[in-house]
């Protein structure tokens, strides 16, 4: 196993044996200590420009499962059509795999899509380096391999243009309700819990005006990066909720975020994220909690909400803001993901309050 | 949001330790009183448990040392006036009690309220059928079962599910009674076993192979759900999970398989309506995501303790918090401290649980696995490598296993067969086959178990014939022994790889590998278990150790002001809770004398595991390797080993040698305790008498010996082949059989033939000595003769019929041997008294089993003082006189027979019993009467069935037979019992022993119709033979479950007590009344 060096911008080194693909990157470093969903994180587009640090050690042993997509284009198991992260960094990759569904290992796939991996990472370690400090960019180089310094830089970069469609499609045609679904960057669970509720969905691009389309509500996906580099889909949701004809929105993660930049709120960017399978929010003003799957490095600063807004979700871990609504019209947004995929489902029925609302 | 009006809460324990209901309930219990307390509520607990934590001074306000039966529980209820009961921590015995008292009207009656889950939801969960039809109602499959109240009814659902089928009896403990039928002989010998149990059999269809996986839920009142963890099981269906190593969190199922069997489990438990916590177990298909609920537990069970250890989360705690009605979201994750209860821990390790069976005590076990379960403990290994956990795992349980390899070579038959009907062997037999050179996929075939978990296995195979490539230590490459140690091999392993055994002793070669380590920088880290894998700063202090990593996450402060304990490592046969107990006393008495606490220990069962118990928790291996890793991160004021049993004890010397601080007496003492030649030599130095014994090599010189010491003698082989490691010999027939059979004679492996003197008694004396003086003392007195172990014997406090003569003997003896071994800290001496001849037995430098018991009756707690001698404190001799208690206290042994198919449950010189409970009352009559009916005694309705073995034995119950005779009860006998009654005036009736079948009535039949409620089987003489009638006898007692004793002192006492006490004359007390 070659040697593989990971060093972040502080001058912190780590070594390890690739596993992946060899090749040096950059990008920004970032941990997620869920426990499992490896296929699902790889090829979320919200990890673009990121080097994903895995605080559970053991890695790749149920394999990876077949590549293919349904009939409509939506991938069966993946959620997206490639792994979307820079490079991928474990504490004990596993070189065998065992499950009734894989079709190749973690290894063959990530060294067939040019993306690095790292195993033998103190990632506890690492992940506390990143804690401490704030997540920073980080290089991966390896031994042996020709030292051409690839150089990337994360903030101020529009990683959303890279992972969004680029024209519109359409879902479930002719089935009723139609959704317009703003592409930032969506995983496939996003549609595919739309389509399970008898929506048509058109997917249309990050820059795309969809005020001039026929629809009956629009939904703001998640994606990649600070919300501050689209501007223009900014402003296309404040045309629409300046829209006298009023229709209901939900947005997630990323659409939490673009939808609190069109209401007037400020962004700000958290020190190390959450990107987890076990974040804690309440419904506020009730007794409900759920647990819920997330995976973003910016937040909505909550006291910056205008009048007519409030805060719908609230983290019970660090009071950060998870989720915003209207007090009067159908408007709201999640920063968790309550499609998971991966993570708990125990939110998926925020997508039943939305089509009923169509 | 708690519920205000809930002042006085009574907790239920779950009594003595038994196969399938152990250590853990001492730890959820004793974390439900703690949540109590915090919110100032008076807590009652009722335990006859007496070795536990939970019934120690300052954990409930009120104790009761009675039976957790609803009859005592009833009368507490009456006398202490409760708000609200727990029923959820205290196992199966409270689920059970608590449900009958609800039944019959009492909780209703005294206006108690249960907190956290409602009685409903037990039951719902508790009758299979209820169960299943309660989840057909969300569409949850479960394993179709057909509930049947007769073995006509029984066979006819086998025959339509198809065999393989599982029968399981409704309301049992963890599995008892319940088992796999291949055919219609198999279900017929199981279906009458199970409805002795129940009178409801479950039929299901089986599903072996399947995986089983299981989650821990927890819901508030507020409908707000968690998962705190999941848990997989190597070994699939089938196989008890009790009996399984089980790994957390899960390791072969996808981000959506996990999902959806947690997202089941949420919805299981709203649909239920738990309030607290359960587990939920399925079976999943390993080719499909399609699944089954196997069961929902709706309590606190073993392998939520599991849980909590695994993951950090107190699910106990947490339980009884919202028991009394806070939401989830109004606590706090009690690790971070900052972030909240309501969340799921994120692990950045695994754990691995492996359990610990003692088959080889009991004569005639069957050691086949199956879904029964038959483990008397477990430890859990956490490594960030799979490799690293089980293999810690494997040395943790204490079998001389060095790791998955690097073991005494398995003999077996048949390696296919092996694999196919897994035993207790069961990892062996796999290093075996893949030694063999089986591929994962042929063992996988034959074992079902996931091809994932074999490679795993498989790379520490290869990576040790890696290190057998290499010629000796300073050829080895860092980076493979980096590897290795990644994987869990210990320096001991690597050592034998390399074959330096071969030059060096076996501890000298593995000192070299770790000089030649450290040499290469290969140190392994200290990591905190912080339940949200780093996410958060957490200031905990429960840690482990591994070499997968490249830094510490504590620092050390290097003060001097630490002290380390060491642990008791797996519960077993001779060694539970009650060093659990030692150990936790160790460590608060460390705390309030201002050092810092530390323990090492790895049993998720106990509460010295709990990380709020101590100031620094290593749950870790108590190998001398991974001590010494932590002493020299610690660098300790010193080190106790005298409170944890035998384990920490063993490495006294070692550690002493490496010039480690032993506090208290010093380890050459031990040693020269330990050593049975120098111990020999110091008793006939200092005047002190012992039973004539010799270390023998060949049967010659054991015949030479026999011959001037005459038999029955008492052998112990150094090396075991089966059964049981030692046994008393009657005749030389018996010597040789048992020698042939059992043992191995040679030079290398001598065997210890001692005298054997009859129909003495045995005494203990537990103490504490400061520089060779005796500062504190309890001496008891056990109510069987010398012959039956002193773990199994049944034990009275203060002793009530001693000579004065023999007591003023055994202080003498004992302060010569205290002064001689100038101990200071506990000890414990066994003696043989007969006609106050004074015989010493055995003699331990630390605590011994009986601490917690003689501790808790005196009301002076012996470790504590113990631990100040140690520590140099001053203390004053208390001012106890011993024989002014106006109480007794009796300590009785827990069997688990029940649950050891095939074992002959009769008692010896080696110790069978797993559990036991310490009860107190104004005479012997009554203390033995409570503690008899908490060890599952019950008084006879009727009739009892008498066979009391040879001539003395019979005379010393024919008192006691008298006695049953004159209250009224029906005594069958057996022919020469039958015979000796009638001659002593004692009316019985004659049954037949089996092998009369002709005769009748026959005993057995009798039996299998209920006509009998107790039986007393004395053996004719002191070794067992598998397939007697008396063998039969028992055994049917045991599977049919009417009460058995087999020893005729204890039988005697037991009539004496209930033919002259009703339960209405036990005056309920609490501890403190007395």
């Amino acid at each position: 196993m070659r040697k593989a060096i990971l060093t972040l911008e502080n001058g912190v080194t780590f070594q390890g044996g690739s596993f992946g693909y060899e090749k040096a990157v950059m990008g920004e470093v970032v941990f997620n200590t869920a426990m499992m969903g490896y296929p699902e994180s790889l090829t979320d587009p919200s990890y673009a420009g990121q080097i994903l640090v895995e605080t559970f050690p053991l890695v790749g042993n149920y394999g990876v499962p077949a590549f293919t997509r349904e009939a409509d284009g939506v991938s069966t198991y993946m959620e997206s059509e490639q792994i979307h992260v820079r490079a991928l960094v474990v504490g004990d990759y596993s070189t065998c795999y065992s499950h009734w569904n894989a079709k190749g290992s973690l290894s063959d796939w990530l060294k067939r899509e040019h993306i690095p991996g790292i195993t033998g990472i103190d990632t506890r370690q690492l992940t506390k380096v990143l804690r401490e400090h704030g997540v920073m960019m980080g290089r991966i180089t390896f031994e042996g391999a020709e030292q051409e310094l690839p150089m990337a830089s994360y903030e101020g970069v529009n990683f959303i243009a890279s992972v969004s469609c680029k024209e519109v499609l359409r879902y479930n045609e002719g089935a009723g309700k139609k959704v317009v679904l703003v592409d930032c960057g969506v995983k496939h669970n996003i549609i595919r819990c739309l389509l399970k509720r008898g929506v048509e969905v058109i997917r249309v691009p990050w820059d795309y005006d969809f005020n001039k389309l026929e629809f009956d509500g629009l939904f703001l996906a998640n994606g990649p990066g600070s919300p501050e580099t689209v501007p223009q889909t900014v402003q296309h949701i404040k045309d629409f909720l300046a829209n006298e004809k009023v229709r209901p929105c939900m947005g997630i993660c990323m659409g939490n975020q673009l939808l609190a930049q069109a209401a007037g709120a400020r962004i700000y960017k958290l020190k190390y994220g959450h990107r987890s399978h076990n974040q804690p929010v309440q419904l506020v003003g009730t007794n409900k909690c759920f647990i819920t799957s997330q995976n973003h490095g910016y937040a909505v600063d909550s006291y910056t909400l205008p009048e007519g807004w409030e805060t719908l979700f609230v983290n019970l871990n660090d009071g950060s803001n998870e989720g915003i609504r209207h007090k009067e019209m159908p408007w709201f947004s999640a920063q968790f993901h309550p499609e998971a995929a991966s993570g708990p489902t125990d939110t998926e029925f925020l997508f039943d309050d939305f089509v009923k609302l169509l | 949001m708690i519920d205000t009006k809930i002042k006085k809460v009574l907790l239920l324990g779950s009594g003595a330790l038994k196969i399938g209901e152990a250590g853990e309930f001492d730890y959820s219990g004793s974390q439900a009183l703690k949540a109590l307390r915090e919110e100032g509520i008076e807590t009652v607990l009722i335990n006859p448990n007496i070795a536990t934590v939970q019934t120690s001074e300052g954990v409930a306000d009120k104790v009761y040392f009675l039976p957790v039966m609803p009859f005592f529980v009833e009368k507490i209820i009456q006398k202490e006036q409760p708000d609200g009961i727990l029923l959820a921590f205290g196992g199966q015995t409270a689920l059970n009690c608590g449900v009958e008292l609800y039944k019959s009207g009492i909780l209703e009656k005294y206006n108690v309220q249960v907190l956290g889950t409602p009685v409903q939801a037990i039951m719902d969960t508790e009758d299979r059928e209820l169960f299943v039809k309660k989840l057909d109602e969300i569409n949850v499959k479960t394993i179709r079962s057909q509930a049947c109240d007769n073995v006509e009814d029984v066979r006819k659902a086998a025959e339509e599910l198809g065999y393989p089928v599982i029968l399981r009896a409704a309301y049992a403990l963890g599995g008892l009674g319940s088992g796999f039928c291949d055919n219609r002989e198999e279900l017929d010998v199981l279906a009458e076993k199970a409805f002795s149990f129940s009178p409801q059999v479950l039929v299901e269809k089986s599903l072996k192979g399947w995986k089983e996986i299981e989650y821990e839920v927890v819901r508030d009142r507020y409908d707000n759900c968690i998962t705190v963890c999941n848990m997989e099981n190597f070994d699939p269906l089938g196989i008890h999970t009790g009996e399984s190593i089980v790994i957390a969190p899960s390791q072969t199922l996808t981000n959506k398989e996990y999902h959806k069997l947690r997202a089941l489990a949420i919805k299981i438990i709203r649909h239920i309506g738990i309030v607290g916590e359960c587990n939920v177990q399925y079976a999943f298909d390993p080719e499909s995501e399609d699944y089954r609920v196997i069961e929902v537990n709706a309590r606190l069970s073993r392998s939520s303790a599991l849980a909590s250890k695994a993951t950090g989360y107190p699910l106990a705690f947490v339980a009884a918090k919202l028991g009394l009605g806070y939401g989830l979201f109004e606590l706090k994750n009690s690790v971070t401290k900052t972030t909240s209860a309501f969340f799921e821990p994120a692990l950045d390790y695994v754990v691995c649980k492996i359990p610990r069976w003692d088959l080889g005590k009991f004569h005639g076990v069957d050691r086949q696995l199956g879904s029964s379960m038959k483990s008397v403990g477990e430890v859990m290994a956490i490594g960030r490598t799979f490799e690293e956990a089980i293999q810690k795992g494997l040395r943790m349980i204490g079998q001389g296993l060095h790791g998955f390899v690097g073991n005494k070579e398995l003999t077996i038959d048949s390696i296919d067969e092996q694999l196919k009907a897994p035993t207790d062997k069961r990892v062996l037999v796999v290093e075996k086959a893949l030694q063999s050179g089986y591929t994962v996929d042929q063992i996988h075939d034959l074992t079902k178990i996931d091809k994932w978990f074999l490679y795993k296995l498989q790379n520490i195979l290869d990576t040790n014939k890696e290190l057998q490539q290499i010629d000796d230590l300073q050829s080895l490459p860092a980076e493979l022994l980096r590897k290795a140690k990644v994987q869990g091999f210990t320096d001991f392993q690597i050592a034998r790889a390399l074959g330096l055994e071969k030059q060096f002793d076996s501890e000298d070669a593995s000192l070299l590998v770790r000089v030649y380590r450290k040499e290469q920088g290969i140190l392994p880290v200290v990591k905190q278990i912080d339940t949200l894998a780093a996410e958060y700063p957490a200031q905990t202090n429960y840690l482990y150790m591994t070499y997968s990593g490249n830094a510490h996450d504590i620092c050390y402060e290097q003060d001097g002001k630490s002290v380390v304990v060491l642990g008791s490592g797996a519960y077993r046969i001779g060694s539970s809770v009650e060093f659990d107990w030692c150990g936790v006393q160790a460590l608060n008495t460390l705390r309030s004398a201002g050092y810092r606490s530390i323990m090492i220990n790895y049993n998720p069962e106990t509460v010295s595991t709990d990380y709020d118990i101590c100031d620094r928790l290593y749950f870790d291996e108590l190998t001398f390797e991974r001590v010494m890793d932590v002493l020299e991160l610690e660098t300790p004021h010193g080190v106790i080993v005298s409170t944890g049993g035998q384990i920490p004890n063993n490495l006294a010397m070692r550690l002493h040698k490496m010039r480690i601080p032993i506090l208290g007496t010093s380890p050459e003492s031990i040693d020269r305790c330990e050593d049975r030649d120098k111990f020999s030599a110091m008793c006939d130095q200092i005047g002190v008498d012992q039973p004539e014994w010799a270390a023998l090599t060949s049967m010659d010189d054991i015949n030479v010996f026999i011959e001037r010491v005459g038999f029955p003698v008492l052998v112990r082989p150094s090396y075991v082949l089966s059964g049981a490691a030692m046994n008393v010999c009657s005749n030389q027939d018996e010597l040789e059989r048992f020698l042939e059979m059992a043992a191995q004679v040679s030079k290398k492996h001598p065997v210890v033939v001692s005298s054997f003197i009859q129909h003495a008694k045995e005494v203990e004396m537990d103490a504490v000595a400061r520089n060779g003086e005796i500062i504190a003392y309890a001496i008891s007195e056990h109510i069987e003769y010398a012959g039956v172990h002193s773990g199994d014997a049944t034990i009275q406090f203060p002793p009530q019929k001693l000579y004065v003569e023999t007591v003023r003997r055994i202080k003498k003896i004992s302060r010569q041997i205290a002064k001689e071994l100038n101990i200071s800290g506990p000890f414990n001496i066994q003696y043989l008294a007969r006609e106050n001849d004074i015989k010493v037995i055995e003699c331990n430098l630390r605590a011994s089993r009986s601490f917690p018991f003689v501790s808790k009756v005196l009301k002076l707690n012996l470790i504590d003082l113990a631990t100040k001698i140690m520590l140099d404190l001053p203390v004053e001799k208390p001012n106890k006189d011993l024989f002014d208690l106006d109480y007794v206290g009796i300590k009785a042994s827990q069997f688990s027979f029940n649950r050891l198919q095939k074992a002959d449950p009769v008692l010896g010189v080696d110790m069978a019993s797993t559990g036991e409970v310490g009860c107190l009352g104004e005479d012997t009559s009554t203390a033995l009467l409570c503690s008899m009916l908490s060890v599952g005694q019950r008084i006879p309705k009727h009739s009892v069935l008498l066979s009391t073995g040879e001539g003395k034995q019979k005379a010393e119950m024919l008192r006691a037979a008298k006695l049953l005779h004159q209250h009224g009860y029906v005594i069958y006998a057996t022919a020469g019992t039958s015979r000796y009654l009638e001659e002593n005036g004692v009316p019985n009736t004659l049954v037949y022993w089996p092998s009369e079948p002709d005769c009748q009535p026959q005993a057995l039949e009798m039996l299998h119709n209920k006509e009998i409620d107790m039986v007393v089987n004395i053996p004719k003489d002191l070794t067992t033979h598998e397939l007697t009638n008396g063998y039969k006898i028992r055994r049917a007692a045991i599977d049919l479950n009417i009460p058995l004793i087999t020893n005729s002192r204890l039988a005697s006492a037991f009539i004496q007590a209930f033919c002259t006490k009703t339960l209405d004359d036990i005056e309920v007390k609490a501890w403190g009344e007395y």
